[in-house]
């Protein structure tokens, strides 16, 4: 029989799901850990809240899946959440703006329409989003977290990319575009397109030859960074943000943890301002963030500097060691044949006392062969218990409750 | 498989309405003529009068590209405007453009009123307006909206007239038109135009993949070369009434919106009956702004179709539509305040299900027992999207595929659908079409619609309230 399943959906397994929670647990204790609380958002938002300028890039507004609801005569039309961060931050001004600092976590699904549906159009998101602080140690306190997690959930050697969007933007008003121009020119390179930048021939050859240094070079420290600071043809408006870019390299330096600049790395979102960093293992993504200072004002929020990321599941999970994923031990299997109420009353409390003694137990009454280390049959007769231990092909009669669960090692 | 030069049979969509008699002149030029492809044919399957392997059905402009797409039709003609509409929601269409007919050159164009408060592009994306923007095109809109970074905006599709409703009832249309000054004919400002358009020779790509239609493209091909195009002289589209008017935004003025098509002439009427005197909504002169003998009501004509919509959005406070385009409307929208007033008695017609003489089932229980998961899914063709939707979900039909029409439902059935959701006043066209009615759905009559909300809170309820009575007055007196 064909597929019913949506083209680009995708099932979770058992074995798929076990990894998943295995993942989620990890990020959720080292979330907890570090002092954030949990939120989940609704998977409807209006869409509006992701049109303004400065939100999404109009690539990814056109794969939205936006539709009229059942009340939507006015024309409103709602989205199925393209981007979490967006939805947090309005969480955050109608719920939690009174709190200064707020840091904040979740596990949620995305999504985007993707063309040929062999890729997910539902992508599962590990994320993070610290808002209210605008220090440079905040945007480093993320990456270590980020770090903490993939490494304990050991992937493997992670690379960590970092660019900077406030450089980015700087460099780019120094092209003195047209407004509309300049935001085209901001929206192709966020969709990955950096030959566009080089392809604008500034009149000012000065930038031009900076922009080249930045796009094809990458650093390794502060060094670098400082370095470009010092050229000549740096302008003036583009300081600060190198300053801030500088300052976030140095304390990562400070704390022994390598990255590597590169300027190209920065995708996807309109919004950030700052530090965009992203995590990959084996030169496959799987993971981004940055801090975006505008967001927050720009849905309708009071001026709140913030940053974040988020950790792709459905990628990190692949990356996961079969012997780290968490196992569910398969339970105790409690077969009974009679269908008698008798029968039937044991089982049953045979089964409770085995999970409050801390075992899973499974109950059977189709007879069926099953592979378990222990099987415990319920007898029509005293005694009333056979417990058999497969594994050692070994039998033995029990003759209450108690005693059967004191056979396969515990107590009742 | 075929061998070098032998043609496959090949079927093709060829546009009612404004294209069809530049395109009937390029076909005959071409030696691709069809008998009965002419302005007033009655007939919707053509047979080529010199190709035994080419056969041609007659659609609306609009349903073309869709019918190429899902491979009903192999080649079609139909302008770009309808091409790209389609394109921009469903980017992967198995449609390839494969020549440009160059007639019927237009543009869409982005407009507002010039007595509006808008005129230029720059105003539309500062500030906090939800703009609303009319148009025949949705899809497109959407994408441009988007494109041009509108912060809040909110689309009405509608079946037409979009150049009526700015100023007062929508802030902005986008809308085809020949050139400029054809926009600025009907007070209007354009704004941007957002795409050049002319007519297209379309091919499914299933089509150009597997079957040879070389022989036909060789046809248009030399005939696109030739320096004398007679087709490219034909007038195409019908002029536009131009529109001089002054706008009225005075806040306790009622706006009635009144039928265009079919149901002018009995509205009229009715209006007349009334005691309600206007100009400009008699048969021959039709202004889309008629004007009342009682100064406290504005007019505007528009499609019934579009109506309920309108309503709901307080664009319009009354308005006179089929009970048919209400039930659709709250078939779609269960919880919105457009409300039927008065039923008006005239435009008597039943929604019915249709399908093929040719069909052994007698209902619509029949029809879901032959259907099974082997067979595809069931086709349904309707101008009631709504309707249709919710007739076939409620019948517990379990695998169909809705196709949108804009009119001439019936030419679709046997091959282009199973199913028909349409209206019949008698049921002659049916039958003269060897279909048959399975199911009568539900009976419409011409109806007085208005909003729940404007008529409890609105300053305009007393206004409301007795032209309403007016209506019922002329109701119980019929």
């Amino acid at each position: 029989m064909a597929s019913q399943k949506c083209k680009g959906a995708r099932d979770l397994l058992p074995k798929d799901t076990e990894a998943f929670r295995y993942l989620e647990d990890i990020f959720r204790r080292t979330c907890l850990g570090w002092g954030y609380q949990e939120v989940r958002t609704p998977t409807l938002e209006y869409l509006h809240l992701f049109t303004a300028a400065g939100t999404l890039t109009p690539d990814m507004l056109s794969k939205v899946y936006s539709f009229l609801d059942w009340d939507g005569w006015s024309g409103e039309r709602v989205v199925l959440r393209p981007d979490v961060t967006i939805p947090v931050a309005r969480l955050y001004i109608e719920n939690l703006s009174q709190q200064e600092i707020a840091r904040l976590f979740y596990v949620t699904n995305v999504f985007a329409f993707e063309e040929t549906g062999k890729e997910n159009r539902e992508r599962w998101q590990c994320g993070v989003e610290l808002i209210g602080s605008d220090k440079p140690a905040s945007d480093v306190e993320l990456i270590l977290l980020a770090m903490e997690t993939l490494r304990s959930l050991n992937v493997g050697d992670i690379q960590i990319q970092l660019s900077h969007a406030g450089v980015l933007k700087a460099l780019l008003k120094e092209l003195k575009l047209e407004a509309d121009k300049e935001m085209r020119l901001l929206d192709q390179v966020f969709d990955g397109n950096w030959q566009a930048l080089t392809e604008t021939k500034p009149s000012n050859s000065d930038i031009g030859r900076l922009i080249s240094l930045l796009l094809d070079l990458r650093g390794k420290s502060s060094g670098f960074l400082e370095n470009l600071k010092a050229l000549p043809q740096i302008p003036v408006a583009v300081k600060p943000a190198l300053d801030n870019f500088s300052e976030i390299a140095s304390f990562l330096d400070a704390l022994s943890c390598n990255y590597q600049i590169d300027i190209t790395s920065t995708r996807g979102f309109e919004y950030y301002t700052g530090v965009c960093f992203q995590f990959s293992v084996k030169g496959e993504k799987i993971g981004s963030g940055g801090r975006y200072d505008n967001l927050i004002p720009l849905i309708g929020g009071k001026n709140t500097p913030a940053c974040g990321f988020a950790l792709y599941a459905d990628h990190v999970i692949d990356l996961i060691q079969a012997q780290d994923k968490r196992k569910t031990e398969p339970g105790i299997l409690v077969r009974c044949a009679k269908m008698t109420p008798d029968s039937i009353r044991t089982s049953f409390q045979l089964a409770q006392s085995l999970r409050q003694a801390g075992y899973a137990a499974e109950l059977d009454f189709n007879g069926r062969q099953a592979n378990r280390h222990w099987i415990i049959s319920i007898q029509e007769k005293p005694p009333s218990f056979l417990v058999i231990n497969q594994a050692r092909n070994q039998k033995k009669e029990a003759s209450s409750i108690a005693e059967a669960i004191k056979m396969i090692g515990g107590s009742a | 498989m075929t061998t070098g030069g032998q043609s496959d049979y090949v079927r093709i969509a060829l546009p009612k309405g404004s294209l069809l008699s530049a395109t009937a002149c390029l076909l005959k030029e071409t030696e691709l003529e069809f008998n009965d492809y002419v302005q007033s044919t009655r007939a919707y399957r053509l047979e080529s009068t010199r190709l035994p392997y080419l056969s041609a059905k007659i659609f609306q402009e609009k349903d073309i590209p869709i019918q190429v797409a899902i491979g009903n039709y192999d080649l079609g003609i139909c302008s770009l405007d309808w091409i790209e509409e389609l394109s921009a929601k469903y980017p992967s269409s198995a449609l390839l453009k494969i020549a440009d007919l160059e007639y019927a050159k237009g543009n869409l164009y982005l407009a507002a009123s010039r007595y509006g408060n808008i005129s230029s592009l720059q105003e539309l994306s500062t500030g906090q307006n939800s703009w609303r923007i009319v148009t025949e095109y949705p899809n497109l809109a959407e994408t441009m909206a988007l494109n041009l970074r509108l912060r809040k905006f909110r689309i009405f599709p509608v079946w037409g007239a979009a150049e009526v409703y700015p100023p007062e009832n929508a802030d902005l249309a986008l809308l085809w038109a020949k050139g400029e000054s054809e926009i600025k004919a009907q007070g209007l400002i354009p704004l941007k135009a957002v795409l050049a358009s002319n007519a297209f020779l379309i091919a499914n790509q299933e089509s150009w993949q597997t079957k040879n239609v070389s022989q036909l493209i060789a046809y248009f091909s030399q005939r696109l070369e030739m320096k004398v195009k007679p087709w490219l002289r034909i007038k195409s589209g019908m002029a536009k009434s131009s529109n001089s008017f002054r706008p009225d935004f005075s806040e306790d003025k009622v706006w009635l919106a009144l039928p265009d098509g079919h149901q002018q002439s009995p509205t009229s009427e009715f209006l007349n009956k009334a005691g309600l005197k206007l100009q400009g909504y008699s048969e021959g002169k039709l202004s889309r702004r008629p004007r009342f003998n009682l100064d406290w009501i504005n007019a505007k004509v528009i499609r019934p179709q579009d109506m309920p919509l309108q309503v709901a959005n307080a664009n319009f406070d009354l308005a006179i539509t089929g009970k048919d385009w209400l039930l659709d409307h709250l078939c779609r929208f269960p919880s919105s305040p457009v409300t039927e007033l008065a039923d008006l008695g005239f435009g008597q017609v039943k929604i019915v299900a249709v399908v093929s003489q040719a069909l052994p089932m007698a209902n619509i229980e029949q029809l879901k027992q032959v259907q099974d998961s082997k067979m595809p899914p069931l086709r349904v063709a309707s101008e009631y999207i709504n309707i249709a939707d919710k007739y076939l979900r409620d019948n517990h039909v379990s695998r169909y595929k809705l196709i949108p029409t804009w009119g001439a439902s019936e030419a679709f059935l046997p091959e282009d659908a199973d199913l028909l959701i349409e209206n019949t006043q008698t049921g002659k066209t049916l039958a003269k079409h060897n279909l048959k009615i399975m199911d009568t759905i539900y009976q419409s009559t011409a109806c007085l619609i208005g909003n729940k909300n404007s008529l409890e809170s609105s300053s305009k309820k007393g206004r409301i309230t007795s032209l309403v009575k007016i209506f019922r007055r002329a109701v119980e007196s019929n």
